[in-house]
């Protein structure tokens, strides 16, 4: 089982390969959004600093949110999720590696440009490893349940604005979370224990949202 | 006993709700207007698909 | 212990039957109850020391918030009665449940928020109760929204199973973090809306109502299903009966 799981990270990974716009895409996007705000709110560096916690998980989470809309639908279309809906291997293993291939070439992406855009938005640079430590354990939560919405949208037509709106309402204790462990952080206060809550939340969500993604991809495809 | 059960000595006095009647008021009206619509349009759809049905299996009887 | 009445249940042509038995009843209670708890809590219950009249919102505000906090759960309870007994009564109740209770949740946070304003000052604030009640908004848009997208009625209906289901486990993990939330950002403690020991005389009409808001869903929700059985069932030969029957009533 443990080598199904491999090879298919394998695959997940020449595929994105083939297509390096797809990874760049939710990068530029959170670059994009990060700027939106100091054009919006006005460059102060107080300001900004208060928000960046909010800002850079909100803008992260909608970037995730993003990439997530084409996980399944290539699969979809070209008729391999049915194989796998069928296949002698459990869905549930099969979904676990596909969305862990993603978040490995995306979510992972998008931690490791969030230390340039915080220090944008006037993070001091002894915070960073705290926002990284949040970020890597919040992302993978994101991209789970994300695809939970994706896997029940992927028949869809138009399913991006649904996909967003099914999912975002189960992105709020991860939010609150993420940058709660930020704002801690910036105020000097322990951040320990939330991080240990958001491990716990991680683990959480990979022993249980890959039955229900497998249960949305077969439905999809049962269609 | 002059006293009465009712918390307020006059009718004006309830509409008014000592200051707070527009609030009070506004709640309780959207609500009873909210449960009201509520079950009004189920009766009335209702209503609607029964007069449709009986009418398409009118016709289907007649073909 | 007998299960035969709950898979009874899941014929649609029984289910019909019996709900239109007990409908009448369920009517009649609500008007009973919502008129009794109208009348006692708008006119005989004493105004509040702290809030004055403005606390009787709370005769709606809370059976509104039990309301959309239950029917959220009904709704999973009913997804996977759906899901593990594949009986179509339970997707039935599913999905018309779900635009109840998102008037629910509606209703509680516009009675929260207008009560807040003589309250706290203000009409909006964001806290932990409102904000939440506000997230099982969204949650009810989404379940309503994913059962319209798909066209398959089947589909749709073990979709928006999986995602009330979900959404009912994610609902504490909410509710805790918002609550968190809430501290974090408010130094200043609001005051609990319900006071901790409530007078006979003022929590005796909350009840009533209580109970008169979950027989108004009942009835709406039966009256909801029904129609939809005819719906669905409109080939079989007793809708078809029952059809003719109700409009040749109306045309004597």
């Amino acid at each position: 089982m443990s080598r199904v799981f491999f090879l298919l990270i394998l695959r997940e990974a020449r595929l994105l390969a083939r297509r390096p716009a797809e990874l760049a895409n939710p990068l530029v996007f959170f670059a994009i959004v990060i700027a939106l705000f100091p054009l919006a709110v006005g460059p102060e560096t107080q300001m900004l600093r208060t928000l960046s916690p909010g800002l850079i998980w909100v803008a992260a989470l909608l970037a995730v949110l993003l990439s997530l809309e084409n996980l399944f639908r290539s699969d979809f279309e070209d008729g391999s999720l049915e194989q796998w809906v069928v296949s002698p291997h459990p869905l549930t293993v099969l979904v676990l590696a596909k969305v862990f291939a993603h978040w490995l070439f995306s979510g992972l992406a998008l931690v490791l440009l969030s230390p340039v855009l915080a220090i944008m938005l006037g993070l001091p640079a002894d915070r960073v490893p705290i926002l990284l430590a949040s970020l890597l354990l919040g992302t993978p939560i994101l991209s789970l349940l994300g695809a939970v919405g994706a896997a029940l949208t992927v028949g869809l037509k138009r399913g991006g604005i649904l996909l967003a709106l099914l999912i975002l309402p189960l992105y709020i204790p991860v939010l609150i979370l993420g940058s709660g462990v930020l704002q801690a952080a910036l105020q000097g206060l322990p951040t320990l224990g939330y991080l240990l809550w958001m491990a716990s939340l991680m683990m959480l969500t990979i022993t249980f949202t890959p039955f229900a993604i497998a249960a949305g991809l077969k439905i999809s495809v049962g269609e | 006993m002059n006293e009465s059960i009712f918390a307020f000595n006059s009718f004006a006095e309830f509409i008014a709700m000592g200051k707070h009647g527009f609030y009070v008021w506004v709640c309780f009206g959207i609500t009873i207007a909210a449960l009201v619509l509520n079950v009004a349009l189920p009766w009335l759809a209702r209503r609607r698909y029964l007069n449709q049905e009986a009418r398409r299996l009118r016709w289907e009887a007649m073909q | 212990m007998k299960w035969t009445w709950f898979h009874r249940l899941g014929s649609p042509k029984w289910f019909y039957e019996l709900s239109g038995r007990w409908l009448p009843w369920f009517a009649v209670a609500t008007v009973l109850l919502i008129a009794t708890g109208l009348v006692w809590g708008l006119a005989i219950a004493p105004p509040d020391y702290q809030q004055g009249n403005s606390f009787r919102i709370i005769y709606i505000h809370v059976p509104a918030s039990f309301l959309a906090q239950s029917i959220y759960i009904s709704l999973a309870i009913a997804g996977v009665v759906g899901l593990v007994w594949k009986m179509k009564i339970a997707d039935v109740a599913l999905q018309q449940s779900a635009p109840i209770g998102a008037w629910m949740a509606f209703i509680s946070l516009l009675t929260g928020a207008i009560w807040g304003k003589p309250t706290w000052g203000a009409y909006w604030v964001w806290d932990a109760r409102l904000t939440a009640m506000l997230i099982l908004l969204f949650l009810y848009f989404g379940v309503i929204a994913l059962g319209q997208a798909i066209s398959n009625r089947d589909s749709a209906a073990k979709a928006c199973a999986v995602l009330s289901i979900v959404g009912v486990v994610n609902i504490p993990i909410i509710k805790y973090s918002v609550d968190w939330w809430n501290t974090l950002h408010q130094p200043a403690t609001f005051s609990v809306i319900e006071k901790p020991a409530m007078p006979v005389e003022m929590w005796v009409p909350l009840l009533i109502m209580v109970l008169g808001f979950y027989c108004f869903f009942t009835t709406v929700l039966l009256m909801r299903m029904r129609l939809e059985i005819l719906r669905r069932e409109a080939k079989t030969s007793w809708v078809k009966a029952e059809v003719t029957r109700l409009v040749g009533k109306k045309h004597e």
